[in-house]
């Protein structure tokens, strides 16, 4: 005698064979032979265990009937709709097709995070590869081995949060140029992003810690041409190929000759055509000084480079003509979901 | 530094650019104008009036009827304010005059009498705030004249952004010389009207000097170099020059008074701070430049504030006490009033780091402090005394006594540093000749010494002492000079880095993209947190309600998550990489560990007429656990049930999630049911899962997938409906059956659960699915059968468990 587990199982691997026949068979015939064979009143299997019933203790029976039941009406169902496919009349085949779609959630990267990929993604094409170096890190890397002595006012223009005696959280991410080259031989290219940190109030373009992309070339006779060929060559992917890019002298205690890098972009009129904007600051670069070479342990007669630092929160911000830089540490997901792709 | 654009043309000759071309020339030298201020912009028609008379006015007690002469015949004007005096010059409005905010003079009757224009306020005019009475012209104004010009206002002051290293840039004559190559390519000073420079004598010595009863003496030679003092007797302190007034407004300073201006003026022409002190003042007629004794622990500074002293600071004293704060302020105790005669007239060169490092410890920097911090020009001194002294003579009527106190050592020795043409070309890349390089160079102020073997050796002037002392720094003044924009950019080849891609960037990468296909949005977040949330303290914070740097990023998470909840979205499922930061050995820099942590509230799926809405729960929670462990760990992770544990931290709630381990057994991330109590949600919100991963430093590459062939035979399956106590998880029967299922054994799965009716107290009904193949040959159903014999008898004998049969 069977007892109720037994002809639960037996009823559910009969459903799953019934199923499967059912999806299989692509006409009226062989879904008839399918009924026949499942729900057919005499000889039909599922009609063959419910009328096994009598012969269980009355106290399962219940629990079985409902089963037996309830692939009855499934594998009813799902002969019904078949058939419906089959006889090949559309609309009852996929329905209203009107409906809305079945989507899963839509997730995405954070739109800074996308600043850095795409810049990532440059620099990638140019040769370069991707470096880290800690958040936290001493005086010496963040300021002294850069060829920034403390005491000099160039220390002060970045306000520093300290953790400790000459422990601070990195102001920048130039220290990873040291770290880079102290435990690699150039040729070095790489790209370093990292959060950095400023003693700065949240206002509409500071936050106390932000994001920066750091980049470092170290070779032999890599030149100020280079410098300006590479990053002109940079903004042009990135902004367009008609970008006019423009070098400023300016003053990095750890790069020289320094620059700043300026674009100008296009904005298209209603008439189709084109504007230049203001100059915009993209980035603080120059040639690596040699003190900082040599701080890392490589001869700078022999290995010159270049090196610079940019903003990828500001420039999500005119990309995407975000306002306010606090608006992307809310993370309200109704902003980040503008982002997705 | 804010520069008039007037002064600055004085200084080039033959410079022909507006004052938008001069920025933009000054941008491309390295000193970029963040912002012009034209102080006249709309006060065109206002002249300078003078008052001829002043008469009650007949029907109102608080007018006055004035007679002004406006340079067009006396009209007669009707005056509010109470200061008006006779004989006195005001800025002056007359009919058909329109001021600032479109506001029209008209001819009035005010009270029955007739007015023909204004007498103004200076907020009348938008030039300050004070409205209590008309402004009052102190000086030489010619009535009718142009109020604009007589004021300077006619000019665009310029706000120059100046580098930390370029001291000499804070001055006019220092930016002039930025823009004589656009002129003739060369600088004069200015004559200043009415005023002769004398050529004062100086009476020398390397620590004191005495003369015209006055003492000078320099006691730390080390922070003062050199200390130069005129004296000027007879002065008379009042209202500057017009001329002195408009270039003073023309830098958007305010002039204060003929000796104060006369410093200021020097400073912002030459860049050399000056202070004059009242020498009636001065106890001793001694002048001592030292640090202050141990009982010297104040002094209060011009702006009224009491400045406390300590020991490393450099005072400027008289015979008994502090009198200034060197090169950062003077003292209110020998500041110059109207009813000074003699003046002591400071001009020095002190320690750049002394200066900085007292104006830091007194919180404070002045437009002194400033240049002084970043360096004046060492052969400079004479020049700027000399001017000074002469313009206080020729416009307060003193006369110098005696010869300049000049303590220190008077020769400067200048840096001669040698530049080889090989390098210039190996750095900026394209070759410069001698000639050329000369010829850039020498307008700096550069003066080459000689050339040998294509080394040209430069004496660096004074000026530039401070930041230019090597090679590599008159090869960036090569380049300025030249201009960056004329150098090619030309790419040419480059040889790959030795750099490997950092791995954790790489693995990053993979689950951004991982987790953003799975529906969840990436944060990011400040590191900082409050007390109770990091055990890392940052010293100096500027927020102190977040002065720490955190352990772990869920809080943060969880902080985002009620401001979504807090504007109605219901949905959040949000992930963040970034750091943790732990307390190592003190002094040491803290341990950072890479985190990925993630939180899930709201609805499973987004809402579909085709099923019913479901709340995210625990199994998408361990789905998602699972995934990114193994990513992450490259599968050598496990993740683990938390037994009788909170998480380890407080944030779940207990028995409610999972652990990560890694290959070592280390727990290396946690998950769960996040405490409600941590969430601040509306009683609508869901609950909120939480789970946070240490990643590893450097991880692993993904393992390469060895292929194994496809399968030639079929497989056997056999259902397993099984009684499962309830002690006993149905991960450890799982385990179990794959451990014992032999080789043949291809797969396991659940593919059903039940409790309740029918299941005996105590246990669940658990259904198995076994997959069962060889790869050589057709299982037979006998062996199969064998097979799961053993494994139920296995699973009887070790954990109760019964099949349902």
């Amino acid at each position: 005698m069977m007892n109720q587990p037994d002809l639960t199982n037996a009823l559910r691997t009969l459903e799953r064979e019934a199923l499967e026949r059912i999806a299989s068979a692509n006409d009226a015939e062989a879904l008839e032979a399918v009924r026949v064979d499942y729900l057919g009143r005499k000889e039909g299997r599922v009609s063959q265990i419910l009328r096994g019933l009598g012969s269980m203790p009355p106290e399962e029976r219940p629990a079985v009937g409902q089963e037996a039941n309830r692939v009855k009406d499934e594998l009813a169902r799902a002969l019904d709709r078949r058939e419906a496919e089959v006889s090949g009349v559309e609309d009852h085949t996929y329905g209203d097709r009107s409906l809305p779609a079945r989507d899963p959630w839509r997730g995405g990267l954070h739109p800074i995070t996308q600043a850095v990929d795409e810049i990532w993604e440059i620099f990638r094409g140019l040769g370069f590869s991707r470096a880290r170096g800690p958040e936290a890190d001493t005086e010496w890397y963040n300021f002294e081995a850069l060829n920034t002595p403390l005491d000099h006012p160039a220390a002060d223009e970045q306000d520093t949060l300290y953790l400790a005696d000459s422990v601070l959280l990195r102001s920048h991410t130039s220290p990873v140029q040291m770290r880079t080259m102290e435990r690699h031989d150039p040729p070095v290219r790489v790209l370093a992003p990292g959060w950095v940190y400023r003693r700065d109030t949240y206002d509409a373009t500071h936050t106390p810690a932000f994001m920066q992309i750091e980049g470092l070339v170290i070779d032999e006779g890599v030149t100020f041409v280079d410098f300006k060929a590479t990053l002109a060559e940079f903004a042009r992917r990135y902004w367009g190929s008609d970008t006019r890019v423009r070098f400023r002298p300016s003053f990095f205690p750890f790069t020289e000759p320094s620059a700043e890098v300026d674009v100008k972009r296009f904005v298209t009129r209603p008439d189709g055509t084109r504007e230049e904007t203001d100059w915009l600051e993209i980035m603080g670069a120059g040639m690596v000084d040699p003190a900082v070479i040599e701080n890392a342990g490589h001869d700078p007669e022999r290995y010159t480079g270049w090196a610079f630092g940019m903003g990828p929160g500001r420039i999500a911000m005119l990309k995407h003509g975000v306002s306010d830089l606090r608006t992307f540490f809310e993370n309200d997901v109704r902003f980040l979901s503008q982002f997705a792709s | 530094m804010n520069a008039s654009y007037r002064w600055l043309l004085e200084l080039v000759p033959g410079l022909d650019l507006d004052a938008e071309a001069v920025s933009e020339h000054l941008a491309l030298r390295g000193a970029p104008v963040e912002d012009t201020h034209a102080p006249g912009a709309s006060l065109e028609d206002v002249v300078v009036g003078e008052v001829l008379e002043s008469d009650p006015h007949p029907n109102a007690d608080r007018l006055t009827l004035c007679t002004v002469d406006g340079g067009d015949g006396a009209v007669q004007v009707v005056c509010g304010a109470p200061n008006v005096k006779v004989g006195a010059r005001y800025p002056f409005a007359p009919v058909g005059a329109v001021l600032p905010g479109d506001f029209r003079i008209k001819k009035a009757k005010i009270r029955g009498e007739v007015s023909q224009g204004m007498l103004c306020s200076a907020k009348e005019l938008g030039l300050g705030a004070d409205h209590q009475g008309i402004m009052e012209l102190a000086g030489d104004f010619e009535p009718g004249a142009s109020f604009v010009e007589a004021l300077g206002l006619d000019d665009t002051t310029l706000d120059v952004e100046v580098t930390a290293n370029r001291g000499d840039l804070l001055s006019h004559l220092g930016l002039a010389r930025e823009l004589a190559p656009a002129g003739e390519g060369r600088v004069v000073l200015p004559e200043l009207p009415g005023v002769e420079v004398l050529e004062l004598e100086y009476r020398r010595d390397a620590s004191r000097v005495e003369g015209a009863g006055v003492a000078v003496e320099v006691r730390e030679p080390a922070l003062c170099p050199r200390y130069l003092g005129a004296i000027v007797r007879n002065v008379t302190v009042g209202p500057s020059p017009a001329w002195l007034q408009r270039r003073l407004r023309g830098t958007g300073a305010r002039p204060i008074n003929n000796v104060v201006d006369a410093t200021n003026y020097v400073m912002l022409e030459l860049g050399q701070p000056l202070h004059a002190f009242d020498l009636g003042k001065l106890s001793g007629s001694e002048v001592v430049v030292r640090q202050p004794e141990s009982d010297e622990v104040h002094v209060t500074t011009l702006d009224g504030e009491r400045r406390a002293l300590s020991a490393d600071m450099l005072m400027i004293c008289d015979a008994e006490h502090p009198v200034a704060i060197a090169g950062v302020m003077g003292g209110l105790d020998s500041e110059v009033d109207e009813a000074t005669t003699d003046l002591f007239l400071e001009c020095a060169w002190f320690d750049p780091k002394s200066i900085r490092a007292t104006r830091r410890a007194l919180g404070m920097s002045t437009d002194a402090s400033y240049r002084f911090e970043r360096g004046i020009d060492p052969e400079g001194l004479e020049r700027a005394l000399a001017r000074c002294a002469s313009l206080i003579a020729a416009i307060a009527g003193g006369t110098v006594d005696g010869p300049v106190l000049d303590c220190g050592s008077p020769t400067y020795e200048a840096d001669v540093v040698p530049l080889r043409l090989s390098r210039v070309e190996r750095l900026l890349g394209v070759p410069f000749t001698g000639d050329e390089v000369g010829r850039l160079l020498e307008p700096l102020g550069f003066v080459l010494e000689h050339e040998t073997n294509g080394t040209l050796h430069f004496r660096i002037p004074g000026f530039r002492s401070h930041d230019v002392h090597r090679e590599v720094d008159l090869i960036e003044e090569v380049a300025r000079s030249h201009g960056y924009d004329a150098f090619p950019s030309e790419l040419g080849p480059y040889r790959p880095g030795t750099v490997p891609d950092h791995p954790l960037f790489r693995l990053e990468d993979e689950l951004r993209g991982k987790l953003a296909a799975r529906g969840l949005f990436e944060a990011q977040t400040p590191a900082f947190v409050p007390e109770g949330e990091g055990e890392v303290e940052v010293a100096n914070p500027l927020a102190t309600t977040e002065p720490f740097m955190r352990r772990t990023l869920l809080p943060s998470l969880l902080r985002r998550v009620e401001y979504n909840l807090a504007r109605g979205n219901r949905d959040v499922r949000l992930f963040e990489f970034g750091t943790s930061f732990r307390k190592a050995e003190s002094g040491a820099p803290p341990l950072e560990r890479p985190n990925l942590a993630m939180v899930l509230t709201g609805r499973r799926r987004p809402v579909h007429w085709s099923y019913p809405s479901e709340s995210v729960d625990v199994w998408d929670l361990k789905s998602l656990v699972e995934e990114v462990a193994t990513q992450a760990y490259r599968g050598r992770s496990a993740v683990r049930v938390a037994q009788n544990e909170n998480g380890g931290a407080a944030a779940f709630e207990p028995d409610s999630g999972f652990v990560v381990h890694d290959s070592d057994g280390s727990v290396v991330g946690r998950a769960g049911k996040v405490r409600d109590d941590l969430v601040d949600a509306p009683a609508w919100a869901g609950d909120v899962w939480g789970f946070e991963l240490t990643l590893p430093d450097v991880p692993e590459s993904a393992p390469v997938p060895t292929h194994v062939p496809l399968p030639q035979h079929p497989a056997v399956e056999r259902d397993l409906a099984l009684l499962v106590p309830d002690g006993v998880p149905a991960g450890t029967v799982l385990d179990t059956l794959r451990r014992d299922g032999g080789t043949q054994l291809e797969d396991v799965l659940v593919f059903d659960l039940y409790e309740g009716t029918g299941v005996p107290e105590g246990t669940r009904s658990i259904a198995f699915r076994l997959r069962f193949r060889d790869p050589e040959r057709t299982l037979k159903d006998e062996e199969v059968d064998r097979v799961v014999e053993r494994l139920l008898d296995g699973l009887g004998e070790e954990f109760g468990v019964r099949s349902r049969g």
